[in-house]
């Protein structure tokens, strides 16, 4: 059976086992004890706002790297949703609305619509890893040009803006807030709300289960009765849907939409997943982890933000930190030995 | 006092939750052939991987040629004049034969007289030497994924050789050979004991044991149990010191009656002209029905074909007179057919995931509340059941599959097709690299099965195996289906006969 370790030896084993997750926590605090305004409410709202997004799309991802695969579309297809978003919200009496003979929209309707627009993408992604058997990498890659492309024509590679105001408004919510308190910003209730239903998909579920074997063994996984191409569509469509919602948020919390945005979050959600756990070998991850994992990375932004660090070097520093997680993740395997 | 080439002795190794080796001893002379036996689980491969380096003893020390040594990794070991054919081949299939036999020390020459440059004829002109050496007779420039596994393996023994090894160390040579190649290799291991060659031979197969080795180590539970001189012993007192007990059946006594005929498989026909060709052949309820051939006899591929992990052109499955419509082993399991694949790493374990994931997986379906929600605490109830019936040896269902033995191993996976509930088992090769407790289990779970109303087709290239535990025996040679036995009259002469019967081209 297995040993019964004491609570001081579970810690001492959580500290040996994420000691990036334990160095941000200890230099959060350092930088929150001697910086003004790091411990304020404003600051956690900052932080909540951006990491939800990540979160979002990091779930998406997770499902491509637990199968061994990857999504390097997710930014294009966020920022795809976002302008598709913004260009739908528009005020009916805004000049420069992109499409004049568009009605003005409700919109959760446009939610639905972006949702299932990135569906249909993330489908195609799927079918053509699963079905014409191009590497993910190539395959997502492909997608995220295409993507890109598509959104800078519709959009003449324009800035949209000039939104309803209930779409405005909606993005102002704030919650638990009474009297002098302002409360906290409604986006982490999305966070919670993604959080349990993939918790619930990958726990819970035969999708959950298959996508765990896919990512453990693929041939086994089909030779037990997988039916491994319809799992890997379909984890490439529930990312797709992700990456939609995260464009739509995205969107309301600039107040704005363009083709340029989004950049690179692809690889801060890989770079979230690793951190948080999900092995690059296939077939290991948890969303608790996934969310550490994010929220990580989006404190370490907000650290050297209030460093007062350049923002340019901080491509760098997480670049380094990305690459710190995975050789550590690896050297829990290869210190087995 | 130098008798010995190589000793290890008081050897410990332990992983987490596992005491793998508890003070293991070797000790080997030179030029003599040392058989290391132990049933899966035992620590044989653990203790070699400690020789060679790839693990670090937690305990215990090594003397070499009369020094105490301490060797950290591989490339120490072959420098030392250790080499190790390992049990699963790891060729690079995409280069030639000689670029893998010098892999990481090609024979350099200066370009130019200062640019180091690989020497590519000295490397070619000393592969063929060294496969003359081996009496193998290949194109040293020719690839090796052109080889069949068996040469293959000869091509490894080859690169062992060419160290110049002084202990070279076999683990399971011969669980891919064909008879022919096994004596090839005999022949080779002679030729190295009379160089001098301490040779260290790990084996499930006692006839090749007893021919072939002049001593012998038995370990049980990571312990050393003895060393005996190799003249004299028996099967029955090997067995005995491996399990610890007295075994007085190999086999099961079989209680299983076949009934009327339910799965049947008429004209069946491979897309690969080279493969399985029109084959009929029928199973009856509670019948084992065991399947003979040579290797390259498309057995597997056969079964492989009504699983739907291949493809055929013509043919038809019934079960119970209702003709079956089979693409894909999704098909196959929904009506009532599962298949415990050959190739237990490839197709079988999903290594990172837990028992109970591996268990689990191909029945998930009947767990469902509300027809989406998976009951995990009905799925851990079914796979303790399932732990305690196979009689698994883990510390826990939340164990990763990859840290069991490979007895272990197929435990959970037959287990994986128990939990299903099929109707039609197909078994290829259930018992390989099992040793001889487990495959007794094995084989009672299979006879219990049939018992209560499966049909089942083993494949296996074990004659005892088939003869002990079939009802009838199906022979194949070179895709085509030859012939049929009676349990009962089979014998390896018929056997034979019929695997042999190779068409006249």
């Amino acid at each position: 059976m297995k040993t019964k370790m004491s609570i001081p030896q579970r810690i001492w084993a959580y500290i040996k086992g994420n000691p990036i997750v334990v160095m941000m926590v200890l230099v959060s605090l350092v930088v929150g004890c001697t910086i003004k305004n790091f411990f304020s409410l404003n600051n956690f709202n900052v932080l909540m706002g951006n990491t939800t997004i990540r979160f979002l799309i990091a779930l998406g991802v997770s499902g491509c790297l637990i199968t061994k695969g990857t999504d390097l579309s997710a930014g294009r297809q966020a920022a795809l949703a976002a302008t598709l978003t913004g260009v739908m919200v528009q005020r009916a009496d805004y000049a420069s609305r992109l499409f004049s003979w568009m009605p003005e929209m409700n919109m959760w309707v446009v939610l639905l619509i972006v949702i299932a627009i990135g569906a249909v993408i993330g489908t195609v992604t799927g079918t053509i890893i699963s079905y014409l058997k191009v590497p993910p990498f190539i395959a997502t890659l492909g997608i995220q040009t295409i993507v890109y492309g598509f959104n800078l024509i519709y959009t003449n590679a324009q800035p949209i803006g000039g939104f309803s105001q209930p779409f405005k408004d909606f993005f102002n919510w704030k919650i638990l807030a009474f009297g002098e308190f302002k409360g906290f910003s409604g986006y982490i209730l999305f966070a919670l709300l993604f959080g349990l239903l993939f918790w619930f998909i990958y726990n819970k579920t035969t999708h959950g289960k298959y996508m765990y074997a896919i990512g453990g063994n693929e041939n086994a996984a089909e030779v037990s009765g997988v039916n491994v191409r319809r799992s890997l569509t379909t984890i490439y469509m529930i990312a797709g849907m992700m990456y939609a919602f995260a464009g739509f948020l995205m969107t309301g919390k600039s107040g704005g939409a363009s083709a340029s945005m989004g950049v690179s979050y692809e690889l801060e959600a890989i770079a979230g997943c690793t951190i948080g756990g999900v092995s690059t070998t296939g077939g290991i991850g948890t969303v608790g982890g996934i969310l550490v994992g994010v929220l990580v990375f989006e404190l370490l932004k907000i650290i050297m933000q209030f460093m007062g660090v350049d923002p340019n070097y901080n491509y760098i520093v997480q670049g380094l930190v990305v690459i710190t997680a995975v050789a550590m993740d690896i050297r829990k395997y290869v210190a087995k030995k | 006092m130098n008798e010995y080439r190589l000793e290890m002795r008081g050897v410990c190794k332990s992983f987490p939750g596992v005491k793998a080796l508890d003070h293991a001893q070797l000790c080997l002379r030179p030029g003599k052939v040392h058989a290391l036996m132990g049933e899966n689980g035992a620590g044989k491969s653990t203790l070699m991987k400690c020789m060679f380096g790839i693990y670090s003893m937690d305990e215990g020390e090594v003397i070499y040629e009369g020094q105490k040594v301490s060797i950290k990794d591989p490339l120490e070991a072959l420098k030392m004049g250790i080499a190790m054919v390992h049990q699963e081949l790891q060729p690079i299939p995409a280069r030639t034969i000689g670029e893998n036999i010098f892999l990481g020390r090609y024979p350099m020459k200066k370009f130019l007289g200062i640019i180091p440059v690989v020497d590519h004829e000295k490397m070619y002109t000393d592969t063929e030497a060294l496969l003359k050496k081996v009496r193998m007779d290949f194109d040293p420039r020719q690839m090796l994924g052109e080889l069949s596994v068996s040469q293959m393996q000869s091509v490894e023994i080859a690169k062992a050789v060419s160290a110049n090894c002084k202990v070279l160390i076999l683990d399971e040579p011969t669980s891919s050979l064909t008879s022919n190649e096994v004596e090839a290799l005999f022949r080779i291991i002679e030729d190295l004991k009379a160089e001098g060659v301490a040779i260290v031979y790990i084996s499930h197969k006692m006839d090749e044991i007893l021919r072939i080795s002049d001593e012998v180590t038995i370990m049980r539970d990571g312990q050393y149990i003895g060393t005996w001189d190799c003249a004299g012993l028996t099967t029955d007192f090997i067995i005995s010191k491996m399990v610890g007990r007295e075994l007085t059946n190999l086999f099961p006594e079989r209680h299983n009656v076949p009934g009327e005929v339910v799965f049947e498989v008429e004209n069946f026909t491979s897309i690969n002209p080279r493969s399985f060709r029109n084959v009929n052949f029928n199973v009856r309820k509670g019948e084992i029905l065991g399947v003979a051939g040579l290797v390259g006899a498309q057995r597997t591929e056969l079964m492989e074909g009504l699983f739907g992990i291949r493809s055929h052109t013509t043919g038809t499955i019934r079960y119970q007179g209702k003709e079956l419509t089979i693409k894909r082993p999704k098909d196959a399991i929904d009506q009532g057919i599962a298949m415990l694949t050959e190739d237990r790493r490839a197709t079988g374990i999903m290594g990172v995931l837990s028992i109970a994931d591996n268990i689990s997986i191909a029945s998930l379906k009947q767990y469902l509340d509300y027809g989406f929600i998976l009951n995990n605490k009905k799925i851990e109830e079914l796979v303790q059941d399932n732990i305690k019936k196979m009689n698994t040896k883990t510390p826990s269902s939340k164990t990763q599959i990859k840290s069991l033995s490979g007895g272990n191993q197929q435990k959970v996976l037959i287990g994986r097709w128990l939990a299903n509930n099929p109707d039609v088992l197909i078994l290829d090769e259930p018992t390989r690299g099992i040793d001889v407790g487990a495959k007794y289990e094995i084989y009672c779970i299979i006879e219990e099965l049939a018992r209560s109303g499966k049909s089942i087709i083993m494949i296996s290239s074990e004659m005892a195996e088939l003869i002990g535990m079939s009802d009838r025996i199906m022979v194949m040679c070179d895709g085509r289906v030859t012939g049929f036995i009676d349990g009962k009259d089979a014998n390896q002469e018929n056997i034979m006969e019929l695997a042999t019967q190779f068409e006249a081209v």
